[in-house]
């Protein structure tokens, strides 16, 4: 494939960035991608950033699709809290914690509540015609209330085999974290490549009142990326509160959606809505799990690391705004003239 | 306020007229809803609690939250231009944990107080460059700077540093009594002179104007030859230098810096100014009806306190559910005019 096309391809920054942040790893700890069979588990550096970047990748495929409709969710991370405060406060309530039956109970019932959040937000945004980010900011800080109010204020830890192994199980040699981030991952890539779904999405990011005339259903789409973006919260919410294997309503999925956001935007997707790609926010998942582990590896502080994913985001920002391209252009058109001006004398 | 609303021509109707007409504009109905709201709760209060109707309950609500009105009058800025500031709460306690580092190295408190103004100043400077000149979404590049200004904070230090300062102090306990068993900090005085030269900004200069002109028509503006550029930067830094000021009455008020304090607290100053009446779109509202927003918030807190029974996080869901009935009725007013 040629250079310049390969180059134009909207994936090939994101995977330069991937590759580079791989590289300074296996620079700073040439064991890194060494992954090993143990007791019939995969162990390695990769599996771990496959198994912490799960949550992030999750939320980032909801994302992704409210992003391409021109919205934003800025409630996820509350809802993460939500669902892990009513699956271990219905876990740690009943008589036998250890039993699957209880934790299967415990996952429905949270995800059902997910459900009704998404609901709440889909028409507040699609219904009542609120912006975006004010519909989801409201359950950003009053959902964490909410989350207060299920654990009582409480750090709720419990302790049962069977939740544990939703967030540090394996299965198949496989964590089970991965396993479910990658069956939410290729439910939304085939719902929306195989069905009309994703032409629709697209459609209304882009021109909400044209996609309008030409008979797209907004509403009922933009509640259902809603719905949708609230349960995989839910279940990112039930993986990080079984890996603390406690339910913390202060700091169950602090700051997830910034990672959610930054996933999509490192992805290639435009916050203004219209055309968007789910592989590129499996890349940008991939790529802000590395960035942390390399902080890890390379030894600086790691709570320097949320400065440098603002910085990040900002940069990427920067690069896809229409002034950016307008500079870079102009710059390029000065150049050739010069260029051609030399050719000519 | 409107000239078209139908009388038969009897003194009744006609004042009734003129009501609705007050109460459907959308630059006076939300503000008297809200002071009408005040009211009613502090009546609740009164016949429910005892010692509700003390004079300092009232002063209180403004020495509890006079870092929210600084912050408010901040917020008031950014959403008359129709933009949003979701930095506020993050870069509150960024100076927080700005003034109580400083300190503990020994640093004067006539150094750090300007120095962290001058930092959010540049912080909502560079905000303000990013939203007008690279055309990013307000809530974007004020996501953007939460997490920076957050994330800050934690490299400045993981755990609470305590403020021993005795300036800090002497400003913390400092009380003005107004009469006998009634007293007010600097802190509140400070933040309702910071009201006074707001109301004076917006009302009585070329700037305010343009502020206002902005929230109408950004386009019109343009064509009007108002400096829109300079107007729509200089808006986050007003934003952030109130952010800092109100951190650094904050500090006054906990005596510490925390990375964690105030979070939520954007939600608050949001709140306060969309219950005060200002239009989410930009283009109506008034400071004045910000400081009563948080007047608002300020008494629910008090009403939670009061009652004993609800715990405290019941504050951020009545919060959260005030704000959306104000989003509504600006909602049902602005679709009716138009």
């Amino acid at each position: 494939m040629n250079v310049n096309r390969l180059m134009a391809h909207r994936l090939f920054w994101p995977v330069v960035m991937l590759v580079v942040l791989l590289g300074i790893n296996l620079i700073a700890f040439p064991g890194f991608f060494s992954v090993q069979v143990r007791n019939g588990h995969l162990f390695g550096s990769l599996i771990d950033i496959l198994r912490n970047g799960s949550p992030t990748l999750m939320i980032a495929v909801g994302m992704t699709l409210v992003i391409a409709t021109r919205g934003i969710d800025l409630s996820v991370g509350a809802v993460c809290a939500i669902s892990g405060a009513v699956a271990c406060s219905i876990i740690l309530g009943s008589p036998d914690p250890g039993n699957p039956g209880t934790v299967a109970v415990a996952v429905v019932v949270s995800l059902l509540i997910s459900l009704v959040l998404g609901l709440w937000n889909g028409f507040l945004v699609a219904v009542v015609g609120i912006q975006p980010i004010i519909a989801t900011l409201i359950l950003m800080t009053a959902g964490r209330g909410v989350a207060m109010l299920i654990t009582e204020g409480q750090i709720l830890t419990v302790n049962s085999p069977p939740f544990k192994a939703i967030g540090s199980g394996f299965f198949l040699g496989l964590p089970i974290a991965v396993l479910i981030a990658a069956v939410i991952f290729v439910f939304a890539v085939v719902i929306t490549r195989r069905t009309a779904l994703g032409l629709m999405i697209e459609a209304v990011g882009i021109n909400p009142e044209a996609s309008r005339l030409a008979g797209v259903r907004a509403r009922g789409l933009l509640i259902t990326v809603y719905v949708f973006t609230a349960v995989c919260a839910a279940i990112a919410g039930l993986v990080l509160t079984s890996n603390q294997t406690a339910a913390d309503a202060n700091n169950t999925g602090l700051f997830i959606e910034l990672d959610a956001i930054l996933a999509v935007v490192i992805g290639g997707t435009s916050l203004a809505g219209g055309r968007y790609s789910l592989f590129g926010t499996l890349i940008g998942a991939l790529v802000i799990q590395t960035l942390v582990t390399t902080v890890y590896t390379v030894g600086i502080p790691p709570i320097v690391t949320m400065v440098f994913k603002a910085a990040v985001v900002t940069v990427v920002c920067l690069l896809q705004s229409p002034r950016t391209t307008q500079l870079i252009e102009s710059a390029r058109r000065r150049n050739a003239r010069r260029r051609g001006r030399a050719v000519t004398a | 306020m409107t000239a078209t609303v139908v009388t038969d021509g009897s003194p009744v109707s006609a004042a009734a007229g003129r009501v609705r007409g007050w109460l459907t504009n959308p630059k006076y109905g939300p503000v008297t809803v809200t002071a009408v709201l005040l009211v009613g709760m502090f009546i609740a209060g009164a016949s429910r609690y005892r010692g509700f109707t003390n004079p300092q309950v009232i002063a209180n609500l403004f020495i509890d939250n006079s870092y929210l009105i600084v912050l408010a009058v901040g917020m008031t800025f950014v959403i008359l231009t129709g933009g949003i500031d979701l930095s506020v709460g993050a870069v509150l306690a960024m100076s927080t944990m700005i003034a109580a580092s400083l300190l503990q190295a020994g640093w004067p408190p006539g150094v750090i107080i300007p120095l962290i103004l001058v930092i959010t100043s540049l912080l909502g400077l560079a905000v303000g460059l990013m939203i007008h000149y690279f055309q990013i979404q307000p809530f974007i590049a004020t996501l953007a700077a939460m997490f920076l200004a957050r994330g800050l904070c934690y490299v400045i230090s993981k755990t609470t540093i305590s403020i021993t300062d005795p300036v800090f102090i002497a400003l913390a306990q400092t009380r003005i009594p107004l009469a006998p068993r009634l007293s007010i900090t600097p802190s509140v005085i400070l933040a309702l002179g910071l009201v006074i030269v707001a109301v004076v900004v917006l009302h009585y200069s070329r700037f305010g104007r343009t502020v206002y002109a902005i929230g109408g028509s950004e386009a019109s503006g343009v064509l009007m030859g108002l400096p829109v550029a300079r107007t729509k930067v200089l808006v986050y830094v007003v934003s952030g230098f109130c952010s800092g000021l109100a951190g650094v009455l904050y500090s006054f008020y906990t005596l510490s810096g925390y990375a964690l304090t105030a979070i939520g607290t954007e939600l608050d100053a949001i709140a306060a100014v969309v219950i005060g009446g200002t239009l989410l779109a930009g283009g109506y509202g008034f400071v004045l009806g910000s400081v009563l927003g948080v007047l608002v918030l300020g008494t629910i807190q008090t009403l939670i306190t009061f009652d004993g029974n609800l715990t405290s996080w019941w504050t951020s869901i009545f919060i959260g559910a005030l704000l959306l009935v104000f989003i509504v009725l600006q909602k049902v007013l602005t679709a009716r005019r138009t």
